[in-house]
């Protein structure tokens, strides 16, 4: 992939009409499977489907309209994709929530979802608005680092009674209100390694030792990623957050990678990662457990603790809607505990197939492909890295959470992008989206029409120098 | 950075390629067993999410679905569950489909080819989906009375139309009731169904067609089918001394309490039948020879192997005959001769139909939801074991049972009406009572049933039981009940 010819004067289309069409063909789909769901489980349909599309249309408008303002080069897919998850996530939540009505404790209801949803959209807005040039970004690199690192370890510090659900320890209770910093945590942090490692980048591509035919880098130059290995063992440790310092170190390790193009620091990665990962199985009980399940359901599933009652169950759905699905509204996923957010892969391989399965797969590799894209036209150092990095982590989120719920690889707790039932996972992801936006419309904005609307974010940026 | 950054797209892709391969391997290749797991409930859950299709006896529903308010949307009910359970099995959320409910569960489930057209239109109507029905050859009054007329005794009534094999009745006692194994609580449906388990008078066989007993004096209509294809006569004297010495053996074989056939030496073939004499027949089975008792015995259908009418039909066996002396006590329906209630009807059935054995079959049609027809039995003749002929001989012989004043069968006696029958009282354990037995048909020269009662250990008669006293008057009230109905065609 080049550059796109931003100093030809050619005149580059905006694709934001293919933006919108798409953003309909969304609307369209996640309406029609509101209607098959109504259909299916109260069996009418009544015009309230119209107006459920209609509102969901609106929301997702005004992010387009939004795009088509502040971020018109951007790419015209990313936010289609976003919308169909997001819709289709919905339309489950439903489901699922219509099929546990009866219960004491029924799914998660998704009217909360909806707030979330305009939360988000808030802060996809705010962070389009408010940064108009993403290199201003890394300015507040160690800023950003400091407030990450905060919101990772505090429900860790945090009594467990604001910190604990469900038996992890990964939230912030304040109120009514619950927040998985974490998400947060990740975008910060993202921001700090891709700043850090431009900055960085020489010194630890360059001066190295090598022994055994690999260039090793200096010891003090290894200072910051062992902080940041010791910040993920430190938060599975803590907060039995095993897909998310997974995610994390998976991150760090390929921003590393790209970032100084050395084979060296994906070996000590996968080392370290290797090193943690069997010092984990046998520390700790709960990671044991996890490996069990995975190996042993069938020996878990009658038992107290560890159980895989929720996993075999996962499963069972999956194979019980088989190529074609059962259809909406028509499988049994309120028989999968939290069908709605950890499992709603399950869900939508129970009712959708593995055709709707497939598809949904196609939909986030779109997502992350169309992050590397961007990574690779756009030419400045720290915005390839920081979009290398949110696709990365887009990527191995889906297939953590993903390959969890499937028995890929054992299950570990993380939210699924955009689809599932979750505030801060949703509202995080906006956010990665925005990023991704506005760097991809730095890399398609032709330089000779694009004075900057502040000429002091212009000027701010020939100072970015460390 | 653009070579590494490829390579971690590389990377990722695999990542993705992996997670289409094991959804593949998930949804697809492994899809049967976690679908199949004991502890997937889906299956079940969809199947009690449709009502289910009705299992009818003449218009009357013996098994029917009724919504309810719980997860599984669908009670199967039995309106008189006791006395049609040998008919419709149950339908359990622990055990499964069983009886009926099993054989004829892709009809009642909707699932099944000749419904599909019916499900076509449910698509397209928006009705919902329910499966289709069985009417089966029940005639509920028949298998009322039948069970009734059992009381409190152990045993079997089954009854056929003998033009045609449909069975008109087919009762067991005790029964079950099923609906206690159809309930939602599967708590509850597993302790019902231990208790009946561990019930003494073990009310969940159906010894209607799947428990074999001795025939006892009911076989010689066996041994009477071929001693007439065999050339003798009905007014032929044959050989009836008081005691006949086993062949090769030293026990003598004596007649009933002891009892003088003819002159005591000879008598007529029919007075031997009429009267039940077992030295004559022991005699006439060891002159015919096993081989042709055995190929008698097969042509009615005791042929050792079972059958189904969709529900499978235990086989019915003569056992070896290896000499004389075991010759001559099959003859007489002892030995290792064993037969099921509706074998037994089966043979009577034979002999009233002129010699033609129709297949006994229990599903008369298939409905849509609709009620519309979607399949109906014809029936097929099975075998041939007697000449037209012989079976009118056989069939007068069989009248004079009933009839003549010292016949062993008068108990089963119609006013108005010809009935045709043979009585068995049949040893079967040392120190118990033995079975009564009476098969017959009426009227005898152009039946429209066909019967066989059987009563394990004698009944309410204990020791002193006879075919003719203990069974003799439930044939009778079943046959009525029957002839009264036969107005309503089967």
């Amino acid at each position: 992939m080049t550059a796109p010819a931003a100093d030809t004067g050619r005149t580059i289309p905006t694709r934001r009409n293919t933006e919108l069409a798409l953003l309909l063909f969304a609307v369209v789909l996640v309406t029609g499977a509101e209607a098959v769901v109504d259909a299916n489980v109260r069996d009418k349909v009544s015009l309230q489907v119209a107006y459920y599309g209609a509102g969901f249309a609106a929301l997702w408008l005004v992010a387009h309209v939004v795009v088509r303002k502040v971020a018109p080069y951007a790419d015209p897919v990313l936010l289609p994709i976003a919308a169909l998850l997001n819709g289709l996530g919905l339309v489950l939540i439903y489901r699922v929530r219509l099929a546990t009505k009866g219960r004491k404790y029924p799914s998660a209801d998704p009217k909360q979802q909806v707030v979330w949803m305009v939360v988000g959209l808030v802060f996809f807005i705010a962070v389009l608005l408010i940064i108009r040039n993403h290199r201003v970004l890394s300015r507040y690199a160690y800023t950003l680092a400091a407030l990450g690192l905060a919101l990772l370890i505090m429900p860790a510090i945090l009594p467990a009674r604001f910190s604990e659900v469900n038996g992890a320890r990964v939230w912030i209770r304040v109120g009514g209100l619950s927040i998985q910093p974490g998400e947060f945590a990740k975008l910060c942090l993202l921001v700090f390694f891709a700043a850090y490692l431009v900055d960085k980048r020489d010194v630890l591509s360059l001066a190295s030792r090598r022994f055994l035919g690999l260039a090793l880098p200096r010891g003090r130059d290894l200072g910051p990623v062992l902080v940041a290995w010791l910040a993920s063992v430190a938060v599975l440790v803590r907060e039995t957050d095993l897909g998310m310092s997974l995610l994390f170190f998976g991150m760090f390790v390929a921003l590393l990678y790209i970032a100084t193009e050395r084979t060296s620091w994906l070996v000590i990665g996968l080392g370290l990662f290797a090193g943690g990962a069997f010092l984990a199985y046998h520390l700790f009980g709960h990671v044991q457990d996890r490996v069990s399940i995975w190996l042993h359901p069938d020996q878990f599933y009658n038992t107290v603790y560890p159980n895989s009652y929720q996993l075999m169950q996962g499963l069972f759905g999956m194979g019980t809607g088989g190529l074609f699905g059962t259809g909406l509204g028509q499988g049994y996923p309120q028989l999968v505990p939290f069908a709605e957010s950890d499992f709603i892969i399950a869900t939508v391989g129970e009712e959708l197939g593995l055709f709707g399965l497939v598809a949904v797969l196609v939909l986030y590799g779109l997502f992350v492909m169309r992050g590397f894209r961007i990574a690779m036209s756009v030419r400045d150092p720290f915005g390839k890295l920081l979009t290398a990095g949110l696709s990365v982590s887009m990527g191995l989120q889906v297939f953590v959470i993903v390959g969890g719920v499937t028995k890929l690889i054992p299950l570990t707790g993380l939210t699924t992008p955009f689809l599932s039932y979750g505030g801060s996972s949703l509202v995080a992801n906006f956010g990665l989206m925005a990023l991704l936006l506005r760097v991809s419309d730095a890399s398609r904005r032709p330089a000779v029409q694009a004075p900057p609307k502040s000429p002091l974010a212009q000027a701010m940026t020939e100072v970015v120098t460390r | 950075m653009n070579k590494p950054l490829g390579r971690v797209v590389a990377a990722i892709l695999i990542l993705f390629a992996l997670l289409v391969g094991n959804a593949t391997y998930t949804q697809y290749i492994h899809a049967g067993a976690y679908r199949d797991s004991s502890n997937n409930a889906r299956v079940l859950l969809s199947e009690y999410n449709h009502p289910r299709g009705n299992i009818l006896a003449g218009t009357r529903a013996i098994a029917s679905s009724k919504k309810t308010d719980d997860s599984l949307k669908y009670l199967r009910t039995y309106p008189e569950g006791p006395i049609f359970a040998p008919a419709t099995g149950f339908y359990s959320l622990v055990y499964g489909a069983v009886g009926m409910e099993h054989s004829e569960n892709g009809v009642l489930a909707g699932t099944d080819d000749r419904l599909a057209l019916s499900r076509l239109s449910d698509l397209f109507t928006g009705r919902s989906p329910k499966g289709g029905n069985a009417v089966l050859t029940i005639d509920p009054k028949v298998q009322e009375t039948a069970y009734k007329a059992m009381a409190k005794q152990t045993g079997s009534v089954v009854a056929l139309n003998p033009k045609t094999g449909a069975i008109l009745a087919m009762v067991s006692t005790p029964s079950y009731d099923p609906n206690l194994l159809s309930s939602h609580d599967s708590a509850t449906i597993q302790k019902n169904y231990k208790k009946l388990l561990k019930d003494p008078g073990d009310p969940m066989l159906d010894r209607a067609i799947s428990q074999t007993y001795p025939p006892g004096s009911v076989f010689k209509t066996v041994v009477s089918a071929a001693a007439l294809k065999n050339g003798t006569k009905p007014t032929d004297r044959i050989q009836a001394p008081d005691g006949y010495p086993l062949p090769q053996s030293s026990h003598v074989l004596h007649n009933f309490d002891g009892e003088t056939c003819g002159d005591g030496k000879t008598d007529t073939f029919t007075h031997a039948l009429t009267i039940s004499c077992n030295t004559a027949f022991a005699e006439l089975g060891v002159n015919l020879g096993a081989q042709k008792i055995k190929d008698q015995a097969a042509e009615f259908g005791i042929t050792g192997k079972g059958f189904k009418m969709p529900l499978t039909v235990a086989g019915s066996a003569t056992g070896d005959m290896p000499d004389e002396a075991k010759t001559a006590e099959s003859s007489i329906g002892q030995q290792d001769v064993r037969i099921t209630p509706l074998q037994g009807a089966m043979i009577a059935a034979a002999i009233g139909n002129g010699g033609t054995l129709m297949q006994p079959y229990l599903v008369k049609q298939i409905q849509a939801n609709d009620f519309s027809v979607v399949d109906s039995t014809s029936p097929k003749k099975m075998s041939q074991p007697m000449s037209s002929g012989d079976a009118d001989k056989l069939t007068q012989m069989m009248k004079t049972v009933v009839n003549a004043p010292d016949g062993t069968g008068t108990s089963a006696a119609i006013p108005g009406v010809q009935v045709a029958g043979k009585t068995g009282t049949a040893d079967n354990a040392p120190g118990k009572a033995p079975h009564a037995w009476f098969i017959g048909f009426a009227p005898a020269d152009n039946p429209t049933v066909a019967v066989a009662v059987l009563i394990e250990h004698g009944g309410v008669a204990g020791n002193e039981t006879t075919g003719g006293k203990a069974a003799g008057p439930i044939a009778k009230a079943v046959m009525q009940a029957a002839l009264a109905d036969a107005g309503g065609g089967h």
